[in-house]
């Protein structure tokens, strides 16, 4: 049967480091998409690839090893293709890890799909002098293998070529591969059993069979509230007591024979075996027991040096510019007060520019982060970090958004996806914002001059320090309390080295900077209104007002004078405080408007107001209280609930209020 | 047999048997650690992780994971 189908629904499928969003992109170039999951934090791309008459649409599924029910990526991975039914699903294979990678085909083969397979980094398996029979792989399959090299985009026109026949040739019956019999005896009876009922019209009885063989559990509850469902759970049931008399534990045994069947393609085309490799000789220096940890911190304070440096000049011209657009639209409106509240000195477009001005180092960190993941050593960093974190409570990829968190904690925040147990990763995102970010460091340099002179450099560092052992108190205490349970089993794949392709990493930062604004802007202009609301209204009148001092904002810092008072603050520094919320670095200018002097001389008139052990207080408040408004998106983002959003902005004043306090305690006690 | 931590670097063996709940069990499965798969150590020194190579990739277990995978040595 030959119809010409327009478009084709492609899915693309793998295990993580395949080379998969390569692929991807090769195929899509600039017409792709990144989302969400609904409902998951797990990132979800789709594009297009134009064929002639016909237009491909691809989606490229989460990287997965296995298909089974066990975390959220295999459930979209498996779901998506059993209910979005699409019509190919491209299956990339890393051709030097040919046998881990096949346990997934075999996982896809049963659930009875078009399947075409990209053998990936067929260069790799030439370096190592490793021969594979492609045309007898295709044969044992029975489906299509197309060789490619991604990076050098070797093999995608022939890819295309392969998917577009697959559809053209669309068979009703699929090879079979046949598993060991003492399983197949089982499965075969099984899957007459289910044939008869209901229940084969919308699934393939071999796949449900297997399925409830191996006890999973999804499948069973949704086979349970179909029709004729109970009869087939009984016999499964039955079946499956049978099978682990004979055999064992099904589900292991099931494995078993997956494991069993591509040892013996493997025997039959792969042919050479592979020698150590120079990303084994690299381990070897890169995991060493006493250099592991300095190389690890080495790299890491190289990169985001780089990020730092790289991104300097696009973040003040960014801030320039706003200050620029707001001097130059000043009095445009003629209202007074809409004026003020767009363009004042805190109006929002100041605001905006605050925050905007971070967007292009925010933009370098998921670069960075992106090279790194795409490199291989991410997974090396989590190896020598191990052992320190799970000390204290954290796994050990936990390292990576910490570290980030210096520079700043939005793109940290999303670099949590990168920890698996979803304890672990709730746990990483609400100690990150007590990580001292950049914009917090602006105004504690201002600061610390003119109140520690000589020592600045060492209350600075003791701040970072202060901000790194809070994260691990809080972590324990969360991991005690509120998130239960050990670190996740530590099982991590050491994916081969790699050069990083820096179009993967540029590609995938644009996605996440310019995805995260487009969710997370409404907040911050909801945040940046409301702030600039309460600076432009007078307290007593509700009229315009241009001097801050008689604002509601003033009123609010002088409503919480007296539970401040005990920190010895007045109402000018929660102002500030209040300010920080936008962008931590706004408490530097705004405590300079609110004390009436220029940014230049705030410290020498704080200096003035304060003991140097009140403004390490003050300091120490604003290094732990609520995170900006940028990360309070982002923790909002990927925690999905505003519950735990506010939990992290509560516990994080809290925190600051309760450690300010015992620094004046002990400040004056041994200082006087 | 032994755990699989006790292998010494650069050793090879069997496993005979892994213990554990279901997801950590499902997760070895999926990362090719069936009873009678050859594992190789390649790294196995400090109190942190061990690296292993199984069925021609690299993974690392951690301390806890590698005690519950038993070995007979080769």
């Amino acid at each position: 049967m030959t119809t010409l189908r327009k478009f084709i629904k492609v899915a693309l499928a793998g295990n993580p480091n395949v080379g998969k969003s390569v692929v991807f992109n090769n195929l899509t170039g600039s017409r792709q998409h990144v989302g969400n999951w609904p409902g998951k934090t797990v990132d979800k791309k789709e594009g297009f690839h134009r064929h002639g008459e016909r237009e491909l649409y691809i989606v490229d599924l989460p990287g997965t090893y296995s298909l089974t029910a066990f975390s959220a990526e295999e459930m979209i991975a498996r779901d998506y293709i059993i209910y979005e039914k699409p019509d190919v699903v491209v299956n990339i294979v890393d051709a030097s890890n040919l046998e881990r990678n096949l346990y997934l085909t075999l996982q896809l083969l049963e659930l009875g799909v078009n399947i075409v397979i990209a053998l990936n980094k067929m260069d790799l398996v030439k370096k190592e002098d490793i021969d594979i029979d492609v045309n007898t792989l295709q044969k044992e399959l029975g489906i299509p293998i197309i060789p490619t090299v991604a990076p050098r985009k070797e093999g995608m026109s022939n890819l295309v070529k392969a998917i577009v026949n697959t559809v053209k040739s669309s068979k009703s019956e699929y090879n079979i591969l046949r598993y060991d019999p003492k399983i197949e005896k089982y499965i075969d009876k099984l899957e007459g059993f289910i044939s008869f009922t209901e229940i084969s019209k919308f699934y393939r009885p071999r796949w449900v069979a297997i399925k409830l063989l191996e006890k999973d559990d999804d499948v069973k509850r949704k086979i349970s509230s179909m029709k004729d469902g109970k009869r087939v759970l009984d016999k499964a049931s039955e079946l499956e007591a049978d099978m682990e008399n004979e055999v064992g534990d099904p589900e292991v045994a099931i494995a078993n024979a997956r494991y069993d069947f591509i040892k013996k393609i493997i025997s039959k085309v792969v042919k050479g075996k592979g020698k150590l490799t120079a990303s084994d000789l690299l381990d070897q220096a890169l995991l060493d027991k006493f250099l592991g940890i300095p190389i690890f911190l080495a790299i890491l304070w190289w990169v985001l040096q780089i990020a730092f440096i790289g991104s300097a000049p696009f973040c003040d011209f960014l801030g320039d510019l706003f200050v620029y657009i707001g001097t130059a639209l000043e009095g445009i409106t003629g209202q007074p007060y809409i004026d003020y509240l767009l363009f004042g000195d805190y109006g929002i477009i100041q605001g905006l520019g605050a925050i905007l001005s971070f967007v292009p180092l925010i933009m370098a960190l998921y670069f960075v982060l992106a090279i790194f993941e795409d490199s291989g050593y991410m997974a090396r960093a989590a190896f020598v970090m191990d052992r320190v974190m799970k000390k204290l409570g954290l796994s050990g990829r936990t390292i990576v958004p910490m570290i980030m968190g210096v520079g700043c904690n939005v793109p940290a925040v999303y670099a949590t996806r990168i920890i698996p147990d979803e304890n672990d990763r709730m746990i990483a995102i609400l100690t990150n914002p007590l990580v001292m970010c950049g914009a917090r460091l602006v105004f504690f340099s201002a600061i610390a001059a003119a109140f520690f002179g000589a020592y600045a450099g060492d209350v600075i560092l003791s701040l970072y320090v202060l901000g790194f052992v809070l994260v691990f108190i809080v972590a324990i205490i969360l991991r005690k309390t509120l998130f239960r349970g050990k670190p996740s089993p530590f099982v991590i794949e050491f994916p081969t080295y790699q050069r990083p392709s820096l179009k993967v990493a540029a590609v995938r930062m644009w996605d996440r900077g310019s995805l995260f604004f487009k969710k997370a802007g409404t907040v911050i202009l909801l945040g940046l209104i409301v702030i600039g609301i309460l600076t432009t209204t007078n307290a007593s009148t509700f009229a315009f007002t241009d001097n801050p001092e008689m604002a509601i904002i003033s009123a609010i810092g002088k409503f919480f004078q007296p539970i401040f008072a005990p920190l010895g603050w007045d109402w000018r520094l929660i102002v500030a405080a209040i300010f920080g919320f936008v962008a931590k670095e706004i408490v530097l200018g705004a405590s300079a408007m609110l004390y009436g002097v220029g940014e230049e001389q705030i410290a020498s008139k704080m200096a003035s107001m304060y003991s140097p052990i009140d403004m390490f207080g003050y300091m120490t408040f604003i290094q732990i209280y609520i995170p900006c408004i940028v990360t309070v998106a982002a923790i909002k983002q990927e925690t999905g609930s505003w519950k735990w959003t506010a939990f992290a902005v509560i516990y994080g004043i809290v925190l600051a209020y309760i450690v300010n306090w015992l620094v004046l305690v002990i400040g004056h006690g041994v200082f006087g | 047999m032994k755990p699989l931590l006790y292998l010494p670097e650069y050793s090879s063996g069997v496993i005979v048997g892994m213990y554990g709940g279901r997801g950590l069990m499902k997760r070895l499965i999926d990362m090719g650690l069936t009873q009678g798969t050859r594992v190789h150590v390649l790294k196995s020194s400090g109190p942190g992780p061990m690296l292993i190579e199984v069925r021609g990739s690299r993974l690392a277990l951690g301390r806890g994971v590698a005690m519950k995978i038993m070995i007979r040595e080769m």
